[in-house]
């Protein structure tokens, strides 16, 4: 291994704007002439509209337009789009209601948009913003997706009753019953994975740019996928055809899922630039915004239930799940509780019956949708506190629990369509017990008690399907795009190599690992690689970055194209050498001829490729540029085990993480630093799940509670331990470098290995997230819970 | 509209603003240095933090105008000759950022945390004292270390 | 935010002026409530009076007493070398409010005439019987805090410092909010050397409170576990999604006996 190739911790070559405060995220650019954009929101969570009187604001000082739903009926303009279609038990399509940029005679949730206010500055705007009168007529909303289908109020969309978007199932329900009707032991859990907002640091920004002359539009904007933002606006929304649409996606700030998708603001920036003549509107989203109008994460409630035989072995699960959508579904909302969450349901073990009803509904909340994981954490959560409680209630050790229940051969088809294709759980757990020092648990748990702290400890031993996706797996169960992404090299005529992708980076460290590879492959220093990304004008096409997949498919991507690379420049070797192209090989950096002391360095072939005076043109083409698209022929499976130690203060409910080991297998790691960060950042967010953060919407009248960091709690630096990590190792077979994906295992493997800690720690079968110190103590007082 | 003069980053700056104007908006509207984010509205993420007069504070949260006569310094300015603040280097080092939004703000953090309470920072009152800022992407691991090992070669 | 007219009188009597002049003013401190309060649009102020001018910072340490000048910051409190010799408690509570940045740059004199229920120097005033003094007089802290963001002061006083005895012994003990980090209880207790006792809480009401029964028991006993038995009302404490009446009312004891257990 060089010190900058594959498995090298490098530092990364990004980091320097970074630290300077030389980066450019969308809010740092200004054009000129630029104008800003004010969105007036719903202040209700489902009323109609029933007027918009917008003279007053018109009169406002710098105001240049004010545009509502009717405008952009007018420009018969298309609504955001679900990406994935989900049909029902009984085989009708899920129930999509209509997605304006702009609401059209009804709001459906607290931060809807209502009107954009554009002006010279960004206090006029949203001083005039102010002055949009609008009439509403107030309707009952219903918030809690258990509450949803049978509110008995107007439904969120007409063509929705009892706001079902559809009524879906996977696996066996007849064997699955009849693995309960012999089971000797059933544990069943009322389970509710609590509703999260994303909160990347960056907010939202967008800045839509409509140029007359050329009749061509820009969008900058915080996306992790500009590509998809670019065909999702031209096709389905019809701002413009793709070769009139730029869109460029800067330094993010962020993502987490949340900036995967197509929002109204993008839209609406672009649409009224070009209303107000082709002057740029820029929008930079407050941190309330965000609150209200980023897609939230999570928000299912679930019924489920786990059957065991007399040994302890697992013979069936049976989940019932309503899943929350909020008021329309965003791009990839119906994805996320069946294909990317039930699918997950065998976690780990080998689970001969499961079944799995999911019920996904509207509610006068934010659209719901991907959240770093997205769909397996809340499959995870399911499986790891049946487990953990079954095994508690069954008197056996958890961790032997999971040992007479790990899938130990591979492939292993699970009765959930997943074909897992390598792993050793086994291994993982090992290690990580003995990281954790369990034997030593019973001793620190009596030194806690001496000192008034209830000790706790927890498993995770989690799984999750990333690498997303097999295009073709995905198109048959209703995807409405293929999940593969490109890659192009370009060699320069001094042998420097600028790599175009399709993936996104917004804090993973592309433009490092990347280039690891690029400088492993072809023996150049990595300083003499770029990393491209993040604007259609450059690259070509892409799927961007979530689900885990930038290494397994966006870098697979770049190793085909690499290896392009290395076959044409040792055509180009072979005719500079006159040797024989069988004859030439590769290594380290230079060609040589088989047999004979010619060599030729990979830059002197790179110039020779562009100098074309060597080779005959009609068999080879001079230049030295080649692409590939990867579609990757299974998920990957990323697994390990998290052990999480607590201590509760009594008289405080206050939980403290004492103890946190995490021992994953990611198939290849590129660079450890920065897997470790992935790792790191994982488990901060699922501890928040577990411990600090929840979304709140009143469930009378429909308001966000948690509207701003005085309220949402964000975890912070105190409330967590240094992390312990180790890893294992199994390739991963389907990619050619064995990479598996590592950017969401933390917060898919945390929540539920903190939950397990503390209803250790409590001596109680069951807690609802976060457990908050409030929580907590009701807890231990045995106080029933209020209803909230 | 008043005005007012004050130094950023070792350059004399002049300027009208409206009373209202933020300190951080003037120093990314007015200057350009976007070096310095808003990431909340409520004085809480710590984006925002740069250093008046050598102390560390929130810019989201100060009016412009009444920075007259104030040594502004922000994470632009904290480079010298080139040559980066050994706090910089620390967080390059030791991968103590992901998306780069919050981390001016860490390292200026960092940096005013040694004037407060010297080089020899053990973790746990780093952690402590990072209750002004939000980081979304590290998890903080990392950010630790970065501020105990940049406040040891400060 | 509306845009205002901004002053930065150099003495108090001008600040005094001005505020009385303006429409709709509003003195500035530290700005760290007030400026938040302006961004989400909550007032419609005509007039800023910047008080940074008067350059009125810094601790004295008297006979028996200690004063804080009302543009003293949070840091410049919790930091003090003298104040950590002779009045501990104080440094503590100080160095207990937001966070380092917020700390750099509020004041004691905003704090508590901003008096949110849920700020720290309300508690150690109350709990120690400060008094405060302002351009016009001076008001003892049981008559200085009157109400949920309300204070004795008249519109046009500015509080110029805050005078501290030094006690026999003083604790603060705080529980924050998760969210915000604001004291969802915070509880300031002290004794003199005569044996009399101050429990002061903040966060937990509308508005700092004494917990006469807490002092009668302290008087008695100085020790954690005479508060032991002492239950707490939920009656008119605060309720929203962190905490319930009954939780706080249960977090006034705990750290009641932790501020106790400080005090020194």
């Amino acid at each position: 291994m060089s010190d900058t190739g594959i498995g090298a911790r490098v530092r990364r070559k990004e980091d320097r704007r970074f630290i300077t405060g030389r980066a450019n995220y969308t809010d740092d650019i200004n054009l000129k002439n630029q104008t800003y954009g004010y969105f007036v929101r719903s202040p209700h969570a489902h009323a109609t509209i029933d007027s918009i009187n917008i003279s007053q604001a018109l009169k406002a000082p710098g105001v240049i337009a004010v545009l509502t739903g009717e405008d952009l009926a007018a420009d018969k303009l298309g609504g955001l789009i679900c990406g994935w279609m989900i049909h029902s038990k009984d085989g009708s399509p899920m129930k999509v209601g209509p997605h304006p940029a702009l609401a059209q005679g009804k709001v459906r949730y607290v931060g809807d948009h209502v009107a954009i206010v554009v002006a010279k500055t960004k206090a006029q705007a949203k001083a005039a913003g102010e002055l949009v009168r609008v009439s509403y007529g107030e309707l009952p909303a219903v918030v809690d997706p258990a509450d949803a289908q049978k509110s008995g109020g107007p439904p969120v969309h007409d063509l929705a009753p009892n706001n079902t978007v559809f009524e879906w199932a996977l696996g066996d329900k007849a064997a699955t019953d009849g693995a309960f009707a012999r089971a000797s032991h059933v544990t069943k859990m009322n389970i509710v994975n609590n509703r999260l907002v994303p909160n990347a640091i960056e907010p939202r920004a967008a800045i839509g740019s409509y140029d007359a002359a050329s009749d061509h539009f820009t969008l900058y904007t915080t996306s992790q996928n500009p590509h998809v933002a670019r065909l999702v606006i031209s096709a389905f929304v019809g701002i413009a055809p793709e070769n009139k649409l730029r869109v460029v996606a800067p330094d993010v700030g962020g993502g987490f899922g949340s900036k995967i998708f197509i929002y109204a603001e993008e839209v609406l920036c672009l649409w009224a630039s070009k209303r107000i003549g082709g002057r740029p509107v820029k929008w930079t989203a407050e941190r309330t915004e965000s609150f209200q109008a980023d897609a939230h994460g999570r928000d299912h409630v679930t019924e489920a239930e786990l059957a065991m035989d007399q040994s302890g072995k697992i013979i069936g699960l049976r989940v019932k799940t309503i899943a929350n959508m909020g008021a329309y579904l965003s791009t990839f909302a119906s994805c996320v509780p069946t294909y990317l969450y039930a699918t997950l349901l065998s976690g780990q073990y080998n689970i001969p019956a499961i079944y799995a009803e999911v019920d996904a509904v509207y509610t006068n909340t934010a659209p719901v949708d991907a959240y770093r994981g997205a769909g397996r954490p809340e499959a995870t959560y399911v499986v790891e506190r049946l487990v953990e409680t079954a095994a508690r209630e069954m008197k056996i050790d958890p961790a032997e629990f999971r040992r007479r229940n790990f899938i130990t051969s591979f492939p292993h088809q699970t009765p959930v369509i997943m074909t897992y294709d390598a792993g050793d759980y086994h291994a993982s757990l090992e290690k990580a017990l003995g990281l954790a020092d369990y034997k030593g648990f019973p001793a620190r748990k009596a030194a806690a008690a001496a000192k008034g702290k209830m000790r706790g400890i927890g498993f995770s031993t989690y799984i999750e399907a990333c690498g997303i996706a097999p295009s073709a797996a995905i198109g048959s169960l209703g995807a409405g795009v293929g999940l593969w992404e490109s890659a192009e090299v370009r060699v320069n005529p001094v042998g420097t190599v600028e790599i175009l992708t399709g993936s996104h980076s917004h804090g993973q460290g592309h433009e490092t690992t990347f280039a690891q590879l690029a400088s492993d492959r072809l023996g150049i220093p990595i300083d003499n690689v770029s990393v491209i990304h993040g604007d259609t004008d450059k690259v070509q096409f892409g799927m961007g970055t979530y689900g885990s997949r930038s290494g397994a498919v966006g870098m697979t991507a770049i190793a085909k194209a690499l290896d392009k690379i290395e076959a044409k420049a040792k055509k180009v070797a072979a005719a500079v050498m006159e040797a024989a192209e069988g004859d030439v090989e590769f290594k380290d950096g230079s060609f040589t001829v088989k047999g004979t002391d010619k060599k030729m360095a990979f830059g002197e072939v790179a110039l020779a490729a562009y100098v074309a005076h060597k080779f005959p043109s009609n068999e080879i083409e001079p230049g030295l540029k080649e692409g590939s698209f990867h579609d990757p022929s299974n998920f990957t499976f990323p697994a390990g085990c998290h052990i999480c130690e607590v201590e509760i203060d009594r008289e405080t409910g206050m939980t403290e993480i004492v103890n946190w080991v995490a021992v994953d297998d990611f198939g290849t790691i590129i660079n450890p630093m920065i897997v470790e960060g992935q790792v790191h950042g994982g488990i901060a967010q699922g501890v928040g799940q577990a411990l600090t953060e929840a979304c709140v919407y009143d469930r009378e009248s429909g308001q966000l509670l948690t509207g701003s960091y005085m309220d949402y709690c964000m975890p912070r630096a105190h409330d967590f331990p240094e992390f312990k990590l180790g890893f294992t190792e199994t390739k991963c077979p389907s990619n050619p470098l064995g990479m598996k994906g590592c950017g969401e295992a933390g917060a898919i493997a945390a929540p539920a290995a903190v939950m397990n800690a503390v209803t250790d720690a409590l001596g109680v079968r069951d807690l609802p997230m976060p457990a908050s110190p409030h929580r907590v103590w009701r807890t231990i007082k045995g106080m029933r819970l209020a209803a909230e | 509209m008043p005005s007012v003069s004050l130094n950023v980053n070792g350059q004399a700056v002049s300027a009208e603003v409206e009373g209202r104007t933020l300190l951080v908006d003037f120093l990314r509207d007015h200057l350009g240095l976007t070096g310095t984010h808003v990431g909340c509205d409520t004085s809480q993420c710590g984006a925002c933090v740069v250093h008046l007069d050598g102390k560390a504070v929130k810019s989201c949260t100060v009016f412009a105008v009444g920075c007259d006569g104030v040594e502004v310094t922000t994470i632009e300015g904290l480079a010298r000759n080139g040559r980066l603040h050994p706090m910089q280097e620390a967080f390059q080092e030791n991968h103590g950022l992901q998306c780069g939004f919050c981390t001016p703000g860490m390292i200026m953090a960092g940096v005013d945390l040694v004037r407060r309470r010297g080089k020899s920072l053990d973790e746990s009152t780093i952690r402590a004292e990072l209750d002004g800022n939000l980081c979304r992407c590290t998890g903080y691991h990392n950010i630790v270390k970065s501020i105990q090992a940049g406040a040891a070669k400060m | 935010m509306r845009d205002f007219n901004y002053h930065r009188p150099a003495k108090v009597a001008d600040a005094v002026k001005l505020i009385k002049k303006a429409k709709n003013g509003k003195l500035l401190s530290g700005g760290m409530t007030l400026i938040p309060t302006m961004k989400q649009g909550l007032t419609d102020l005509t007039d800023i009076v910047d008080l940074a001018g008067l350059k009125n910072a810094g601790i004295v340490v008297g006979s028996g007493t200690v004063t804080v000048k009302a543009g003293t910051t949070h840091n410049d409190v919790a930091d003090s070398r003298e104040l950590k010799g002779t009045l501990p408690a104080l440094a503590a509570v100080a160095g207990a409010i937001g966070d380092p940045h917020v700390r750099n740059r509020g004041t004691i004199g905003g704090s508590i005439a901003n008096n949110d229920p849920a700020a720290d120097y309300p508690a150690a005033l109350l709990g120690l019987g400060a008094t405060v003094i302002t351009n016009a007089r001076k008001i003892p802290a049981d008559k200085f805090f009157t109400g949920m963001f309300s204070t004795a002061l008249k519109r046009d006083e500015i509080v110029t410092a805050v005078e501290f005895p030094v006690l026999r012994r003083a604790g603060y003990a705080k529980f924050p909010n998760p969210a915000s980090r604001y004291a969802m209880v915070g509880v300031f207790v002290s004794q003199d050397t005569a044996g009399k006792v101050r429990v002061a809480v903040t966060g937990a009401g509308p508005c700092v409170f004494r917990q006469r029964q807490m002092e009668t028991a302290l008087e008695k006993t100085f020790s954690p576990d005479a508060l032991t038995e002492i239950a707490v009302s939920p009656s008119g404490l605060n309720s929203d999604m962190h905490g319930s009446p009954e939780y706080r009312a249960h977090l006034v004891n705990v750290m009641a006996r932790r501020a106790v257990s400080a005090a020194r």
